[in-house]
């Protein structure tokens, strides 16, 4: 199982690469939208990006709406990653 | 009088003057108006061989005008560049450049009295070959991005113009193949004329892409002398074979003569009239008589006489129909003495933005009182020899020029073009 820690690097980097962040803008408590500035279109990209790295599905999840923050991101994936591996078993 | 005859009058009475008072390219000599006149000037040609193009079967033209590579990401903000493919991001950064040419104030542009038309044939070709190139094999959507269709959508330059600096008045975004840009700025006059904007951003963009040279390709008119030294196309010469597509896109800021007056712009030229007529007897080959009429309606509406023009900057391709159809229909629009020459030589067939980098280059021409030649232009065909054809820079007081373009499809725009008012 990969580590939480290595999830939530992956997930700041594909943030950084994708919408051309510096890493400093990126912390747990940074607000997607007002922090760093994304918008509806941002968010949809967003999930394409989760979703194809790490093969789940965010798109159809209520919890999707109460992302707020990146720890909000980090958390959810997370999250979906174990049920995910659960399921596999 | 009949009522609607009093009210044409009353309209024509009102209507505004129109002039150019900025300009703006990417053009396959690189991002600038004043590249692109640097690279004119000099005689350079911008065709190159492609060779990642000799992998499609069938296809036998592998040449193109492209652009020096542009690093767009050191230009514009991502939130900007996420919904443009390449098209969209060159008409974007020509529309800057002519803004800033002509001054503008910020409170003009989104005042919402500045209006944009800029057209092009499709959206991006290139981002079409990405996305099919995924759904087709899959069948998946699922890595779709939230941009996709802001860069493959028909209106996806005007759209991106205006997104990106601000603009709040009329979108418009004309789409006729090689005649977009003509169409563009003949809206962008007839708006501004009658007052329904003060100024326009008019022009059109396209890209390189193997479809689209295939569409000249598969009707063998395309241009196939792949054999160096590539001195191709060769518009009205005995030995022309073809088109050979460019890219880009040509901006000009149009603005009613009052609006620039009143600023203190400086005016390239005044707008005189605009011709435009559809040729219904084929969707594919040039007719001269349509081609003739778009010039005379053109000098009608201008109210000029076909005397006092002093130049004719062609569409010529450098097909064998069409280059020989437009000469005639010069022939028989203005006469045999006018001085005609096509642009195509340099940089290829812009597509839709061919209209308007060469009436970049044409107001330069009117700037200099000089004629650009048609480049490769060695040996005249006998049959287009009823135009005067221009073979070497020829000083020359140009007052009055018509500036042509023509599309598959039967579409044929005749733009007159006056110098500055007194």
């Amino acid at each position: 199982m990969i580590a939480d820690d290595t999830i939530r690097q992956e997930i700041n980097e594909l943030l950084q690469e994708e919408f051309e962040l510096s890493a400093e803008q990126i912390h747990p408590e940074a607000t997607l939208y007002e922090d760093l500035g994304l918008d509806s279109l941002d968010a949809v990209d967003m999930e394409v990006i989760m979703e194809k790295n790490f093969k789940v599905k965010l798109a159809n999840q209520e919890t999707i709406q109460e992302v707020q923050t990146i720890k909000d991101l980090h958390d959810l994936v997370i999250k979906l990653q174990k049920e995910l591996l659960t399921e596999e078993k | 009088m009949a009522s609607h005859t009093i009210l044409y009058y009353i309209t024509r009475v009102a209507l505004q003057r129109v002039v150019i008072t900025g300009r703006g390219s990417v053009s396959p000599y690189g991002p600038g108006v004043q590249t692109l006149l640097d690279g004119i000037w000099q005689g350079h040609s911008c065709i190159k061989l492609m060779p990642e193009w000799q992998e499609v079967n069938g296809l036998e033209s592998t040449l193109a005008a492209p652009l020096p590579p542009i690093d767009a990401k050191s230009l514009l903000p991502r939130s900007a560049r996420r919904t443009m493919g390449p098209m969209a991001l060159y008409a974007t950064l020509a529309s800057q450049e002519a803004i800033e040419d002509a001054g503008l104030p910020e409170k003009m542009i989104d005042s919402g009295s500045v209006g944009v038309a800029i057209g092009s044939t499709t959206g991006s070709p290139l981002i079409y070959e990405e996305f099919y190139r995924q759904f087709i094999p899959d069948k998946n959507i699922e890595e779709v991005r939230s941009g996709l269709f802001f860069k493959l959508m028909g209106h996806s330059c005007a759209a991106n113009v205006c997104l990106a600096l601000g603009i709040n008045g009329e979108q418009w975004a004309p789409s006729s193949a090689c005649a977009s840009a003509a169409q563009a700025i003949g809206l962008g006059y007839l708006l501004i004329q009658t007052g329904r904007q003060s100024a326009m951003l008019c022009g059109g963009s396209d890209e390189v892409h193997p479809t689209v040279t295939m569409v000249f390709d598969v009707v063998k008119a395309a241009s196939r002398k792949i054999q160096p030294p590539l001195t191709t196309p060769r518009p009205f010469d005995r030995d022309r074979d073809g088109v050979v597509c460019g890219e880009g896109s040509g901006i000009l800021v149009l603005e009613s003569l009052e609006s620039a007056q009143e600023r203190g712009a400086h005016i390239y030229a005044e707008i005189a009239g605009f011709g435009h007529v559809s040729d219904s007897s084929h969707i594919a080959n040039p007719g001269e008589e349509a081609m003739a009429l778009a010039m005379n309606n053109a000098l009608a509406d201008a109210k000029i006489d076909k005397s006092l023009v002093d130049y004719v900057n062609c569409h010529a391709t450098g097909t064998i129909l069409g280059d020989v159809a437009e000469a005639k229909a010069v022939h028989s629009a203005v006469g045999s003495k006018v001085p005609i020459s096509s642009l195509k030589g340099h940089f290829g067939h812009a597509l839709g933005a061919a209209g308007s980098l060469e009436t970049i280059v044409l107001l330069e021409m009117m700037a200099r009182e000089e004629i650009i030649p048609t480049l490769h232009l060695d040996n005249p065909d006998p049959a287009c020899e009823v135009a005067r054809l221009v073979q070497e820079i020829e000083p020359c007081r140009l007052n009055t020029v018509i500036k042509n373009n023509f599309a598959l499809g039967g579409v044929n725009a005749a733009l007159i073009l006056k110098r500055k008012p007194e």
